[in-house]
This record gives C-alpha cells, sequence and structure tokens, in this order.
C-alpha cells in the first residue's frame, strides 16, 4: 500500500484515529473517516481517476463539491452499483470499491483516446447531424456510438436497499448550512418556530470548513461547532445533513433528498433506509444555498491536476490535503489569493499567475509580504501532462485588451494549478421556483431578481453574492428573524455581531476565455468550457457559424450544460464565449431556466416503497381465497383481480374456456361478479335523475323490478351501461361496469353538486359491501332452490326482478338478470359472507355438475348472444343507434344527459360505423381483435378502412368463431363479403351479419 | 405542487384534488330550443386564458366536494376559492390583469 504522500501535518475534518481502506481500480488505498473518495484519491497522490465522455481525454479531480464535472466513478459492483457517482461527494467507509468510468481497458491506457485523435469526425452537434443521416446509418453506428462515448453502467441486480419518503411541514425551511443558513436557523430556532436546515454535505459548516480563520478569535471550524450545538439544543429545529434540496415548486413546496445511510457502506446499510426523499411545505423559505467558483478557460485546461482554487482550500483546511508541490495559481481576482496563503502556510512551492494587468490590495499585499511570487498580466497558454502527472506550464504575457498573448514563451515547472475566475451565486432553486434572475455587471453573475412566489424566499449569504463571513451571518441573522416574523413569531433579537478580520477584494478583470499562441479552436490544443461533455470554445465558434446561435440552440448543439453536473461550473462561460463571439452582452443573450433536481437524484429514491408488491394495490374479492385453491388464472381489471378462468390440470387457456362455455349452457357455471360497480341511491329524486342519466323511461319501474340502462355523456356517446333495481319507494341498486364504477360515482356526484344542487338525492358507493355470486344456465334454478326459501317459479320471480331472503342462510338480494342469455341469478349477500356462500353454491351445484367459469368465458357467453361490453365494442365515439339499440332510447322523454346531441349533423348522419357480427370464411379462424376490415385488398396501404373487430372468439356453443365490428355504414353491408387483412401478410374473408350468434333463453 | 384550500376542508396539498376543467358552465334549461350552434358552444368551447381563469376542481381524495378555484394559469396563484352556487369573488384590477 502506498503512503499517503499528499497528506499534511493537522487534523483538519478528519478522524485521523479510523483509518480505512478502499479500492480504487483494483488498487488499495487508505484514508481517514471524514475523507470523501476524491480527497482520500488526492492524498494518495491520485490525480487521474477518469476519461472524458466524447474524446476519452484523461481526467482528474476538478472540484471538492457537487459541481464536479469530471471525477464521476462506479461507485461498489454488482447489485450494490452505482454510476456516475462523484468522487468528490462519496464518503469513503471500510471496504468502499470504485472504478473509473468510460476507460477501457483501463484508465491509464484506454483505446477510446482514438476519439480525441479522429476528433474531427465528432464534431460538436455530432448527435444531431447523426440523426439527420437516414436512420438505418443510425442502427449501424449505433453500437459504436454507446460504447465509444458514454458514462457508467446500470445496474443489472434488483437493488438489494430499500428508500424511504417522508412529508414534513415547516415554518422555515433554510437550504444551505454555512455561515448564513446556520446563523438563519438560529435566528427563526430562537423564536420557537419549527426549523428545518438542511445541508448537502456530510457536516455543516459550507464554506467555513474550507477556511482556516478565525471568529471572535476562535478557529473557524469550533465556532461552527458551537454554532451546532446551539441549534442541536433547540427541540423545534430539524438538522438535516447530507441532505440536498434538489427541488422547489409552487406554494414553497419543496423536495429534499437524504443520504441516510450510504456512508457506512452498503453491506451494512441494508437494515436501514439508504435514501429518504423529504417532501416538504414551508410556510417561509431562506436560501442560504452559497456560490460556486467559476473556472477560466485556457489551452488544455481539462489536465488532471487542474482544478478550482477553492477546492484546493477545500482539501487543505477540510481535508489536510495539499494534492501538489509545484503549485500555481491562475486567477482573476483576489479570493485565488487565499489558496495561494493557504498552500504556503503548508510549506508548498507557489506562485500566482495574475490575468489583471497591475494587480494591488491587501490581498497582493499579504501574498508579496509571504514571498509568493506573482506574474502579472499573463496566462497559461499551454500544459504539460504525461502518465498521469502534471509537468510544466507555459506562461505568456496578455496582450493590452486581454485577447491575445505577447513576448516570450516561458515554462514553469508545475503539478497542481488552482484556477479562479469567481463566484457565481447558486441561485438554481430561485430560478426554480418561477424567481426571475438579473445579470449584475459589477459581479459579473446573475443574481436573484424578482421572486414569484406568495411567501417570497428570502436569500442570504453568498447566493447573493455577498462574499465574507462576517456579512454572511448577518444577512443569515437578518433572514432568519424575517422568515420567522413572517411565519407569525415574534423575531426582534439583535444580532451580536462577528469579527473576522477578513481582507478587502479589489475588483477582478472580466475576461474567462484566455488566448493562447494561436487562435482558440486551431492547432492541437483545445479550451474546454465544459468538461463533462467535453465542449469546447471553438465548439461554440462552429455552432455560431451553422446558424446556431441563440441560447437555446448552442446548449443542444455542443451539449454544454447537458450532463449530470448541469453545467454548475460551465453555463456562464459558455454564455461569456458567445457575447463576444456575437457581440452581444451577456443579458442580451438571455438565459436558459434552471430546472430540477439541483443535482441528480436515484431511481430508488423516486420511487420509494412504491415497488414491487406495493407498486399497484390489488383488489381482492371476498372470493379470491377459493378461486386460488382452484388455480384461478387471473385477469386485472382496473385494480381488479379478477379470474379469467379455472385451468384444470394442465388446460390450456383455450380449452379451459371452450370447457366453461359448454358447460354452463348446458348444466350451469358460477362467476364471481362482486367487482361489479354498485352504487346505492336513496332520496325522493332519484326516479327524475335515472331519468336524466340513462336513455330509458325509469317512470313505471315498480319495486322489485330491474331494468338495464344505458348512459351518455352530453356527446350522446355511451360511457357505461349496467342494470338498477328499485328496492322501494324511494331506494334503488344501481350497478356499473366493473371498470367505470368510480367514473359513474362521479358523474352523478358532479351533476348532483354543481347542477342539481336542490335534488334530494344521496349516492353512495357500496361495491365493496356486496359480495356477488352470478349462477347462471339451465340447472341454475334448481341448484338455488336447494339454498334459498325464495320461490323461484317464473310467476313469482319473474325476469328482470328483485327478491329478499335467504340463500345458504345468509341474508340476500337475488337478481334474476341474465349477461349470459341463460336462466340467471344474481345473488347479492353482505361480503363478509361472500365466501361461505359461494362454497355453498360450489358445493350444492357439484351434484349439478356446474364450474367455476371466469371472465374470458363471460365475454364469450356474452358475444355469443351479441351483448356488448361498454369499453371493449364502444370506444367513446358511439350512440345507442349505432349499436342497433333504437329500443332502449325514449322517444317521449323531453330531456336526459347526451338527448340534444343526437340530433348534430354528424350524430344523426347516416353512414356511421355500426355494430355488425362478423362471419369468417374459415369458421376455425379466429380474427385478431383491433384488426381492420376493408372492402377490397390491395397490395399494399392504404385500403378503405371500414372498421375494425371490436370483440372475436371462438365460440364453442356455435361451433365456430364469431366476432363484433363497427363498420361504416353497417348495417346496410348485412350479407356483404369483406375482408380482414391480417398482421401475418394472410387475410380472411368475411360475411356482415346481425352480431348474434345464439338465440332463445333470457 | 399547488397548495389549495378547500371551502370544506381547508388548505390540501394539490395531490388530493383534480382539476375539471372551467367552471360556471351552465347545462342549458332547454337543450332542444338551442340550435346546432349554441350547443356546439356548450358542449365544446372552453376558455384558454393566459391569466385569471375560473376553474372547477373536486377534492376527489378528500372530502369528495366540487368547488371552484380562480386561478392565474401563468403563474400558478390561486386569488380564491369558493363553493358552488356561492357567489363569485370579486377581484381588484391589479388581480385581473395579471397575465405575467
Ligand atoms: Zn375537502
Amino acid at each position: 500500500m502506498k503512503k499517503q504522500i499528499n497528506r499534511l501535518e493537522h487534523d483538519a475534518r478528519l478522524n485521523r484515529r479510523k483509518s480505512i481502506r478502499f479500492w480504487f481500480d483494483n488498487r488499495v488505498y487508505e484514508g481517514y473517516e471524514g475523507d470523501t473518495l476524491a480527497s482520500a484519491l488526492l492524498a494518495n497522490g491520485v490525480h487521474l481517476v477518469g476519461r472524458s465522455f466524447k474524446y476519452h481525454r484523461p481526467r482528474g479531480i476538478y472540484t471538492a463539491g457537487s459541481e464536479e464535472p469530471n471525477a464521476l466513478v462506479q461507485l461498489e459492483e454488482k447489485a450494490y452499483t452505482e454510476p456516475n457517482r462523484r468522487a468528490t461527494e462519496v464518503e469513503i467507509y471500510e471496504g468502499l470499491i470504485a472504478h473509473s468510468q468510460n476507460c477501457w481497458p483501463s484508465c491509464r491506457l484506454d483505446f477510446g483516446i482514438v476519439n480525441s485523435w479522429f476528433s474531427r469526425i465528432l464534431p460538436a452537434g455530432f448527435y444531431y447531424k447523426t440523426f439527420m443521416w437516414p436512420a438505418s446509418f443510425w442502427m449501424t453506428y449505433e453500437k459504436y456510438i454507446r460504447k465509444a462515448a458514454g458514462l457508467g453502467r446500470s445496474p443489472t441486480e434488483p437493488d438489494p436497499h430499500f428508500y424511504d419518503k417522508t412529508h414534513a411541514h415547516c415554518d422555515v425551511l433554510v437550504i444551505g448550512g454555512g455561515p448564513a443558513g446556520i446563523q438563519a436557523a438560529i435566528a427563526s430556532g430562537q423564536t420557537g418556530c419549527r426549523v428545518i436546515l438542511a445541508d448537502e454535505k456530510s457536516e455543516f459548516g459550507g464554506m467555513l470548513l474550507s477556511e482556516n480563520i478565525l471568529i471572535n478569535g476562535i478557529p473557524c471550524h469550533e465556532w461552527i461547532e458551537s454554532r451546532i450545538a446551539k441549534l442541536k439544543a433547540m427541540s423545534n429545529v430539524v438538522l438535516l445533513n447530507r441532505t440536498t434540496v434538489t427541488g422547489y415548486y409552487d406554494y414553497n413546496f419543496l423536495v429534499a433528498n437524504q443520504r441516510v445511510s450510504e456512508h457506512l457502506g452498503p453491506r451494512i446499510s441494508v437494515n436501514s433506509p439508504k435514501e429518504r426523499l423529504w417532501k416538504i411545505r414551508a410556510k417561509q423559505v431562506v436560501m442560504a444555498t452559497g456560490a460556486i467558483e467559476r473556472p477560466l478557460v485556457f489551452a488544455d485546461n481539462d489536465r488532471p491536476g487542474i482544478m478550482l482554487a477553492g477546492a484546493i482550500r477545500t482539501y487543505i483546511n477540510r481535508y489536510s490535503t495539499l494534492p501538489g508541490k509545484n503549485c500555481v495559481v491562475l486567477t482573476n481576482n483576489d479570493s485565488a489569493y487565499h489558496a495561494a496563503l493557504d498552500i504556503a502556510d503548508e510549506d508548498g512551492q507557489v506562485s500566482i499567475i495574475d490575468i489583471r494587468t497591475s494587480p494591488s490590495g491587501a490581498m497582493v499585499d499579504s501574498a508579496v509580504s509571504r514571498g509568493i511570487r506573482i506574474l502579472a498580466n499573463s496566462t497559461i497558454t499551454g500544459v504539460g501532462y504525461s502518465r498521469g502527472q502534471l509537468r510544466y506550464l507555459e506562461v505568456m504575457e496578455l496582450s493590452e485588451n486581454g485577447l491575445e498573448v505577447v513576448g516570450k514563451k516561458q515554462k514553469l515547472p508545475c503539478d497542481l494549478v488552482g484556477i479562479s475566475g469567481g463566484w457565481n451565486p447558486t441561485i438554481h432553486l430561485f430560478s426554480q421556483s418561477r424567481g426571475k434572475l438579473r445579470f449584475d455587471e459589477t459581479h459579473h453573475c446573475f443574481l436573484a431578481d424578482q421572486p414569484s412566489q406568495n411567501n417570497p424566499v428570502i436569500l442570504a449569504g453568498s447566493c447573493q453574492a455577498t462574499w465574507f463571513s462576517k456579512e454572511c451571518m448577518e444577512e443569515g441573522h437578518a433572514a432568519g428573524c424575517k422568515a420567522a416574523r413572517r411565519a407569525g413569531f415574534n423575531a426582534d433579537q439583535e444580532f451580536d455581531g462577528v469579527k473576522t478580520g477578513q481582507l478587502e477584494y479589489s475588483p477582478q478583470r472580466p475576461l474567462w476565455v484566455l488566448p493562447t499562441s494561436h487562435p482558440i479552436g486551431q492547432g492541437k490544443t483545445r479550451h474546454f468550457h465544459e468538461l463533462h461533455n467535453d465542449a469546447t470554445i471553438g465548439d461554440i465558434h462552429l455552432a455560431v457559424r451553422e446558424g446556431y446561435e441563440s441560447v437555446e440552440h448552442l446548449k443542444r448543439y455542443t451539449t454544454t450544460g447537458m450532463g449530470t453536473d448541469q453545467g454548475k461550473t460551465s453555463n456562464l462561460n459558455a454564455l461569456t464565449a458567445l457575447s463576444e463571439i456575437r457581440n452581444l452582452s451577456v443579458p442580451d443573450l438571455g438565459v436558459t431556466t434552471f430546472r430540477p433536481p439541483y443535482t441528480p437524484l436515484t431511481m430508488g429514491s423516486i420511487v420509494g416503497h412504491d415497488c414491487g408488491e406495493l407498486f399497484v394495490q390489488k383488489r381482492k374479492t371476498p372470493m379470491h381465497p377459493w378461486h386460488d385453491q382452484a388455480h384461478a388464472v387471473y385477469e386485472d381489471v382496473g385494480d381488479w383481480k379478477r379470474p379469467r378462468y379455472f385451468s384444470l390440470g394442465n388446460e390450456t387457456m383455450h380449452a379451459a374456456v371452450q370447457r366453461e362455455c359448454r358447460q354452463v349452457r348446458q348444466t350451469g357455471g358460477l362467476l364471481d361478479a362482486s367487482t361489479l360497480g354498485k352504487i346505492d341511491l336513496q332520496g325522493k329524486d332519484t326516479r327524475w335523475l335515472l331519468n336524466m342519466l340513462y336513455t330509458n323511461a325509469w317512470d313505471k319501474l315498480e319495486i322489485g323490478r330491474c331494468r338495464y340502462g344505458l348512459m351518455l355523456n352530453e356527446h350522446g356517446m355511451i360511457f357505461d351501461d349496467g342494470v338498477t333495481t328499485r328496492i322501494g319507494e324511494n331506494h334503488y341498486h344501481m350497478t356499473t361496469t366493473t371498470g367505470g364504477a368510480a367514473r359513474v360515482m362521479n358523474w352523478i356526484e358532479e351533476w348532483l353538486q354543481t347542477e342539481w344542487p336542490n335534488l334530494e338525492v344521496y349516492a353512495t358507493s357500496v361495491t365493496e359491501q356486496w359480495a356477488v355470486a352470478s349462477l347462471s344456465g339451465p340447472k341454475a334454478a334448481e341448484v338455488l332452490r336447494e339454498l334459498t326459501d325464495i320461490p323461484l317459479d317464473e310467476e313469482s320471480f319473474p325476469f328482470m326482478s328483485m327478491r329478499n331472503g335467504q340463500v345458504a342462510d345468509i341474508p340476500a338480494r337475488v337478481f334474476r338478470i341474465s349477461f349470459t342469455g341463460e336462466l340467471s341469478y344474481e345473488i347479492n349477500v353482505p361480503a363478509r359472507y361472500g365466501l361461505a356462500l359461494w362454497e355453498q353454491l360450489m358445493e350444492t351445484g357439484r351434484k349439478f355438475d356446474i364450474c367455476p367459469y371466469g371472465t374470458e368465458s363471460m365475454h364469450v357467453l356474452r358475444a355469443e348472444k351479441g351483448f356488448i361490453i361498454v369499453g371493449q365494442d364502444t370506444d367513446g365515439t358511439v350512440t345507442p343507434m349505432d349499436l342497433g339499440m333504437d329500443w332502449i332510447v325514449s322517444r317521449k322523454k323531453q330531456d336526459f344527459l347526451g338527448k340534444r346531441s343526437f340530433d348534430r349533423t354528424d350524430t344523426s348522419r347516416p353512414g356511421r360505423k355500426q355494430l355488425v357480427g362478423l362471419l369468417t370464411e374459415d369458421p376455425e379462424f379466429v380474427l385478431p381483435e383491433g384488426a381492420h376490415v376493408v372492402s377490397e385488398l390491395k397490395s399494399s396501404p392504404p385500403m378503405d378502412m371500414l372498421g375494425h373487430i371490436t370483440s372475436s372468439y371462438r365460440s364453442p356453443n356455435a361451433g365456430r368463431s364469431i366476432a363484433m365490428a363497427l363498420l361504416k355504414d353497417g348495417f346496410n353491408r348485412k350479407g356483404q363479403t369483406l375482408n380482414v387483412p391480417i398482421m401475418n401478410g394472410t387475410s380472411q374473408r368475411v360475411t356482415v351479419t346481425d352480431p348474434v350468434f345464439l338465440t332463445g333463453n333470457d | 405542487m399547488l397548495l389549495i384550500k378547500c371551502p370544506w376542508c381547508g388548505y390540501r396539498d394539490q395531490s388530493e384534488f383534480s382539476a375539471q376543467g372551467e367552471a360556471h358552465i351552465e347545462r342549458p334549461e332547454n337543450p332542444h330550443d338551442l340550435d346546432e350552434e349554441q350547443w356546439g358552444d356548450y358542449l365544446f368551447f372552453r376558455k384558454n386564458p393566459k391569466g385569471v381563469h375560473y376553474e372547477r376542481w373536486v377534492h376527489v381524495h378528500g372530502c369528495r366536494r366540487w368547488f371552484n378555484v380562480i386561478r392565474n394559469t401563468a403563474t400558478d396563484h390561486i386569488h380564491a376559492t369558493y363553493r358552488p352556487g356561492d357567489p363569485i369573488p370579486a377581484l381588484s384590477d391589479e388581480e385581473t390583469d395579471q397575465p405575467a
């Protein structure tokens, strides 16, 4: 094992007593508790951690946070594996395994580097151009492209972890636990209001963790600890570390993802949720989200060993790691001088290349006094890199306007470069909340302008370009008080103030794209403004040349900002480059809107517990246990599990259905009809309502009698059907289709509540309250007679009537209605007796040779009689007349829902699609449902399509195949011979008939 | 996600509700007195403003009551909610002119 060659003396935020072993690319390394994968690798001298997306260029660690565009790794293996994890965010644990991505055969020797040599064939817009080739080309190249350009691999095994979700409400949500956020949480927490403080890092402290300043005379890390202790003592404050607020939606609804147990390692954490998704409704929101450092773009700026200056500070002060010996800081502003000073404090060699013409001020003075060499008005024009290490820099002086270099090239030995182009406030969430942004000419960045929500978000700290900790804390305190006050709490404490002694900054030079000895985009060097997706300043020039000059076009053409980092470090530099090329100001170009999530979410976190058994709830009837034992094969009808058929022995579905259908007509069968929608209607105006809901007349329906009805929408189209029975003077029992139950219930409620609120009607869904066994067939009465006291003779219990009584000693409502055309009794009992009823009926029925049957047989049996199924033989464009059901439409009623639409031109025109039967020339051929019917077969489409098959079965009782179809002018086509082209290229001749294939019985 | 005040239950998450389209479309008293165009208007034509919209919602996973919402379709700002049959709350001129 190698020594941690870059590890410093001090502990920083690490637990030096606990060392941790981990594997990266099959080598074992050692780090400490508190390290990220990135800090531990850098401590071990490892800069090269992966290959780039498109050109397979060697890449290193670029940042120390969630903005990382480069150091993406494949974390863990097999079922535990996760692609595209940022090494800068992954905390190490004993036994961690990570691999670099996008390298083959290895990170050090990668054959994909040929992409880089052949970069002329992979220019910007490559994917779009490829898609514009003939589609067949894409099919050919897809494999190559997918292998060559890409990121990590998704796991192929099920995720062994589970994920949690929670809903939370609070008075004040503080996003970001840096100096401003901590102070905001304390200020609002002190008022007693409910506070949530969320921070994406493992520890609170934000930027202060990357610093070594004194606050009120004590080291800033100790100051953080005292503040957090204060917050922990408040029972009204919830502290969520490792929690990224990823989305900011309407009415202060925010989504945050908490990484609960990942840092313990996957094998330990299987017993607690890996992540938890928080859905937070906050009365007030304080954003203290900080800022992200802006890079400078120069020739070959993507080499490993080049990172943000602030990241170097983080590695030194938080992770006790100085990832180089010969360091250079390249900057256009004062903040990066801190990095140089920190390096010098650790006895590292450091010089500063300042692109400003004559840098001066307090920061410069303190660097000079430490003996740090400053090369003013200069830039890096080339980078020497070999075998995983930065070797030297080429440095030249800038011309007056900064667009060219002049003078002699000098070589500077170097193994670490810190770059800084200033800071960008992290206003992603503000933009997500529909807040408007403005470009600030002083700070050269976008700032929050107009918030849009009713309870507008309050900003504090460096997310609004306040750079010094002292001011950040003051703003945080004020924001916390303001939020608490707005939430209705008394907040008038003064801020006791802090002293930090930070030095003033001089202005930065507004220059980010730095020249080299040849024009940008030419020669061998590349200026990468976008490291994640390998997009260069040259690509921006190309995009503009080819006409893709608007921001939105540029983004898609060059793929800038479209990586998993969403361009956190690249968007503004792309905009700046575009503005220079087009000679427009940045605000004139416009800005793209930030979209959630701020950082990627795992699918597991989004799904939570809603997977596997809990993905969709299953509705089961009371008879379900019996069906299970009888080898029922189920069909999903809505959420219901309905037996489709009962398989005897090794019976196929076809054989079972043929047997069940024959048996129902020979002796009898029993169907579980419990899923049918049932609505109890009571009140003196119920009859009036039924007259409006159904097409037929309900005035003369006597108590104890049933009637079938079609329900139409106002367009005159059928949307449900069912039998409704009059139970008492003002009491009705309505049934609906299984799938339409909720729809019909809502339909009735909406009319009652909004249009006819004066009606006295009470509608109650009783679908779940009744279990229903439908006994059907010639022996139905004989079976039932053995179990009931209800007289079953024709006179006392005629067709379409209902009787109350006992069935198998269970109180029951028995309806004599039929969907099979056979003598049928639908026996309704309270749901808890459903299984007992079913068992008794089957027991008694065995003597008469009756069988259980499922929905598939039910479909065949009803089709044999020409009964329709709403939603199968109708599709929302079918009127009762289209089905030949004129008989059910009352001519006398003044009005019912949908009636007026019968007179619409289109509804009343002749030649509409109408329901007919079809008989195939080959009686054993079963037409596919959905197939088209044409008059004349042609060798290729288009053919004149007359309509389609809605139902099609092999009918054992008709001894042949039968089908129903909706055909243009169908009623007038009876007797015609038409054709049905089949998918396999054959076709079937069919004769148009009535849709009734068997006659007789109920 | 919107926060909607059900006139019966108070403030609840949008996920408890279902939007039902434009509000205050009365069913004609005598549909057969309407000509084809008038009936077509009732059936098919709906407002689609960028700005203030009067719409019908139902608290479907709650009290199952229908009610009306005045919502700005551009900003998603909800000006008021009220029960069916209640007078329509008046908006200030500023609110009405706020298409954004
Ligand atoms: Zn409600």
